[in-house]
Formats: C-alpha cells, structure tokens, sequence
C-alpha cells in the first residue's frame, strides 16, 4: 500500500470519527442538555452571582446598591448578631444529629431482634420523614402550646408547669430540636437497621457463647463493625439538619428569635424584616463553602472504608 | 476458641479438632428447631420475658412517641373549640364535627390551593424524572470526552440547598414575570441532580448485553433507551419518582419566596397564611384540619409505596 492512500485512509478515518463525535455530541446535548441548562440556570448562575451579591450593601428591591466590598462577610464572622447565628446553628446540629442518631439507633437495636410486626413498626417509625415539615409543625404548635397544649397537660398531671416554649429563646431552640428529631430519627433507625443487618450472625453467636453480655457485645462488635454507617449517618445527618429544618423553624417561631440558624437567617435577612439582600448572600456563599468542606471530608474517608472492605 | 465455660453441654464439648461431623449435626439440630419455631421463638419461655422487655415494650413507646401526636391532629381536627380550650381533654372527640375543615375552606381558598400542590407535584415529578432518565443514559451510554466532568458538576449541585440559591432565583424568576405564577413555582426546581445521580448508578449496572441484539437492527439511542434502558429500570424510576413527589408536595422554602397571593400559594404555603390569620385560642381545631389535609395524602401515599420511597430516601446508605 503506498504512503498517499494511507493517509487518505487516515484522514477518511478520522473524518468519520469526527462526524460521529459531533452526531454523539448532538444526541448527547439532546439527552442531559436540557438537565445540565437548568442546573446552570438555577444552581451555579445562583452560587456565583450570590458572590457578587455579597460584596453589595443593598436591600432587595432597591434599585441602587453600594460596593462594600468583604464587609458582609467581616460582619457575619465577628458582628454579635452573626455569631449568635453560629452559636444556634452550633446547638441545633448538635442536638439534631446527636438526638436523632442514638434514638434511631436504640430503635433500631430493637427492630433488629427477631420478632413479629417489627416490619410495621419500621414503616411506622420512618414516617414522620416524608411528611410536610410545615404541616408537622403545626401540630407540635398545638401540643408545645404552654396552656392548652397535649405536653402542658401530660406535664401537669405530674405537677410540673410548661416552659414558656415560645417566649424563651433557649426553649424555643430545645423545642425544634425535638421536633426536628422527632421527624428524622425513622431515617437513622432505618439506616442503622441495614447497618445492622449487615454484620455477621455468627460473629454475634460467637460472642454470647463466650458469655459477653448484650452490653458488652454492642460495644466491642456491634459498634465498631457499625462505624462505617455511624460515619456516613453523622455527615449526611449534619448536612440535612443544616439545610433541612428551614419549614420547621419558619412555622414553630416566625420570628427566628434564639432559632435563627443559618440557613434561617438567610431568609430571614433577605426576605424577612432586615431586607439586607447583600448580608444574606454573603451568610449563603458561606454556608455552600461549609457543606462543600464537610462533603469533601466524608468522600475522603468513605474512599478508604471502601479500600478498607 | 475456649469451649470450657460455654454452655454446651459436657458430652458434646470436644477439643478441636477430633470429630469434625460432630459440629454440623449440632448446627443442623439447631437450624431444624429454630426452623420449625420460625417467629414463634420469639414466644418461647425463654425469650418471652426478652421479647416483651427489649423488644415490645421499647417498639411501644416509640409507637407511641411517633403516632400520638398524629392521632392528636385527627382528632383535633374533629373538635368543637370548647374541646379544644378545655382543661380536661380527650383523646377522642366527644362531639365530632367536620366544622373546622369548613372553616379553612372559609378561611383560604384551600381547594384551589390543593389544585394548585397537585398540579405543581405533577408537573414538576414528571418533567424532573423525565430529565432524570434521559440525562443518566447519556451520562452512561452515549461516549463523549469530557462526560466525567459534566457528572462531577451534577454531583456538585446535588449538594447546594435551596437556601443558596433562594435570592438569585427569586430575581431570575421575577425579571421573566414568573412571580406569584404556578411555573414560576416549578421552573427553578427543574433541574435534577438526584434523580440523574441515583439512575446513572442503576443504568450503569445494566448488562451490556442487552443492547446488543437491539444494535444488531440498527436501533439508535432513543430506541435503545425507550425500549430497552427504561423499561427495565421501572423500579428504580419509580423510586426516583416517588421521591420527587414526596419532595415537591412538601416544598415550602421557594414557593412561600415566589407566591403572594392565597390562589397561587401551594398547601405547605397556604397553611401558613392560614396560621398567621388563625391565632387565637379556640382555632387550633382548623389549623389541625389543615395540618391534616396536607399530612394524611402523604401518609397514604407512603404506606402503600413505602418499599420504593424507603430505598430512595436511604440511598447511599447501603454499598
């Protein structure tokens, strides 16, 4: 064959490449083109004008807006009013997380045993999860209510009298807490409840015919075999109660006193009484940087649980 | 392993090793008793005590921390207001009327909200899924350079909450005239990472050989996607589906941002309002029976698909 057909082999070859690439591309761009411009549209064109939002002194719905360049932020990271919002997103994560974790677990130890109906008990335990935020909120209005409500009652009867659930900020914050576990501990028993599953029977026998009691099993088996899913529940637990709860703080306390977490401030500084349109992009372009951060964590170490089974 | 304090008995501890077949007898005694107890076991004398302690009785009062207070909204939501205020209550209503369901009729215009939460779960569920299905099969069949680092930018938006994108969205939606609009409701929320993320997972455990016959007779992608990649993965459509829908009847966040007016509010929204109007003592009552209206078609939806919405809600969890 001689050099000249070669190359015009050569080049029929990649012309033929090149017009399946572009037929590819087209198909490609027909399929997800529609997904991937939304997402632009919707989610990065928001993360990145967000950036320029935050150097902007500028109350929405005004028309003129100062540069004020990293004053937001400065404001948010030492202002007493922004690092209160630290302090409440602090105790409600911690409360949220811890809370709903050892109850789904303890749940879960106990949907893991061997008896009838434990399906039922499942389903209803996990329920409260796919229920409208807003909707569960008003009822747990209606039961924290400090004189008519079903918990000032129960406590009466015990002669305790009701906190001030709405009027002190510290109660306020416990309360969603409550509420907020209450809705999200099916998810961890569920999760907790696969986990369980998962660790071998015999190893469980092995144990109890070595006479380790149930206490001591869970803490030298049960447990450490179970801290792949202890990891995974307490990062994607910190991150649904950082950006999860908004429905439940904006109906039980509309004015985000003592239970303004971050992402209630964000609301509440934009669309609230404040109006600072510039502050509240500063507090989101934080909390996505906090999220990323966290997310980035949790995929370095669930790559090495993954090298590690 | 040290047999010498378990509790097998003298005559069938045997030190390792001597008897091998001594061991499977003993499994397979077991396995025939446990097999002919099944769930009865968990009645026997032994484990009665067991059962009932670590397990009904906890199962109880989770059950009962979880469902009381939802058996509390239906009842209210049943009760006169001199029921509601009284010092004395009842778990079950003494003189049940619908009065307060009227109420919230008369209050907001909850039908037309109603309307407006199933056509904005709709729309918005099958429009979402749609892309859903069509972007994870060309994330994994169609071969194009570079389709790692579109899914990575997928990935990426997967993890932004709608509280960050709230503000730009807002004055997006309101420079194209979609405030206090039904689409202005459901456009932002369009774009789906999820749903792209949980099927490219399922399309890419697929067997290759499937499609071959199919390619065999020439079929392009939309062929090979409608005839062969969708029907296949229905329960894993599904699941993306019924998450959608959980999570577009529930939304609140945006649409309380984008509406203004009761008519084009969605439930979550609407009882808001109606809580804000309703604050004084006796009215509890209708803001149960709202609470209801937007609980109960979820807990219904749930408890006859909660397979498919359990696995989607979890996913991730289980490797």
């Amino acid at each position: 064959m001689s050099s000249a057909t070669q190359t015009e082999l050569d080049q029929t070859r990649k012309r033929a490449h090149r017009r399946r690439l572009s037929k590819d591309w087209s198909l490609f761009l027909l399929f997800a083109g529609p997904n991937i411009l939304l997402i632009l549209a919707f989610i990065y064109y928001p993360l990145f004008s967000n950036m320029y939002y935050s150097t902007l002194d500028w109350r929405l719905g005004s028309s003129s807006a100062t540069q004020i360049g990293l004053e937001n932020y400065a404001d948010f990271f030492t202002s007493d009013s922004g690092l209160e919002v630290w302090r409440v997103t602090g105790i409600f994560t911690a409360g949220a997380v811890l809370g709903s974790m050892v109850l789904g677990l303890l749940i879960a130890l106990v949907l893991n045993k061997k008896i009838p109906g434990k399906t039922v008990a499942r389903t209803a335990v996990f329920s409260p999860y796919v229920l409208s935020g807003v909707g569960v909120a008003m009822v747990w209005n209606f039961i924290f209510d400090p004189t008519r409500g079903g918990l000032a009652h129960i406590l009466d009867f015990f002669g305790f009298d009701s906190p001030e659930w709405y009027l002190n900020e510290d109660w306020s914050l416990t309360m969603v807490i409550i509420v907020y576990v209450w809705k999200n501990l099916g998810y961890c028993a569920v999760v907790f409840l696969a986990g369980l599953q998962s660790i071998p029977k015999d190893l469980i026998e092995a144990a109890t015919i070595d006479r380790a009691g149930p206490v001591r099993r869970f803490f030298s088996i049960t447990l450490p075999l179970l801290t792949p899913t202890v990891f995974f529940l307490l990062v994607t637990n910190i991150l649904f109660s950082m950006t999860n709860a908004f429905d439940i703080l904006r109906t039980m306390t509309p004015t985000g006193h003592g239970t303004n977490t971050i992402i209630f401030e964000i609301y509440l500084q934009s669309f609230g009484a404040y109006q600072r349109a510039g502050y509240s992009a500063a507090i989101a372009v934080v909390l996505f940087f906090t999220l990323f951060f966290i997310t980035a964590v949790q995929l370095r170490f669930v790559e090495r649980k993954v090298h590690y089974s | 392993m040290s047999l010498t304090r378990s509790r097998i008995p003298e005559d069938e501890q045997k030190p390792r090793g001597i008897a091998p077949e001594q061991k499977p007898k003993l499994t397979k005694a077991e396995r025939k008793q446990r097999r002919r107890g099944g769930w009865l076991d968990a009645f026997s004398r032994e484990n009665l005590a067991d059962t009932i302690f670590t397990g009904y009785l906890p199962i109880f009062v989770a059950l009962i921390i979880i469902v009381l207070p939802l058996a509390w909204m239906v009842s209210s939501s049943f009760k006169p207001p001199s029921e509601i205020v009284t010092l004395n209550p009842t778990l079950l209503p003494q003189d049940p009327s619908a009065d307060n369901y009227q109420s919230v009729v008369d209050r907001v215009p909850l039908l037309t909200m109603f309307g407006n939460s199933i056509y904005v779960t709709l729309v918005g569920s099958v429009i979402k899924v749609f892309l859903a299905v069509t972007t994870a099969y060309a994330l994994v069949f169609i071969r194009v350079p570079g389709k790692n680092f579109i899914f990575l930018g997928i990935l990426v938006a997967l993890m932004v909450p709608p509280e960050v994108s709230m503000l730009p969205n807002y004055l997006t939606i309101t420079s194209l005239g979609g405030r206090d609009t039904l689409w202005g409701i459901i456009l932002p929320g369009l774009g789906t990472a999820f749903g792209t993320f949980l099927l490219r997972q399922h399309f890419m455990a697929l067997p290759k050989e499937m499609f071959e016959a199919a390619e065999l007779d020439g079929a392009g992608h939309i062929r090979k996607l409608f005839q062969i990649a969708a029907p296949v993965s229905i329960p894993a459509i599904a699941t993306v589906g019924l998450v959608t829908v959980v999570n577009e009847w529930n939304s609140f966040l945006w649409p309380l941002v984008i509406t203004g007016s009761a008519e084009k509010m969605t439930l979550p929204v609407g009882l808001n309002l109606l809580q804000s109007v309703e604050s004084q003592a006796g009215s509890y009552g209708i803001l149960m029976a709202g609470a209801v209206i937007v609980i109960v078609p979820m807990l219904v939806i749930f408890a006859a698909l909660q397979k498919y919405i359990v696995a989607g809600l979890t996913q991730g969890s289980v490797k």
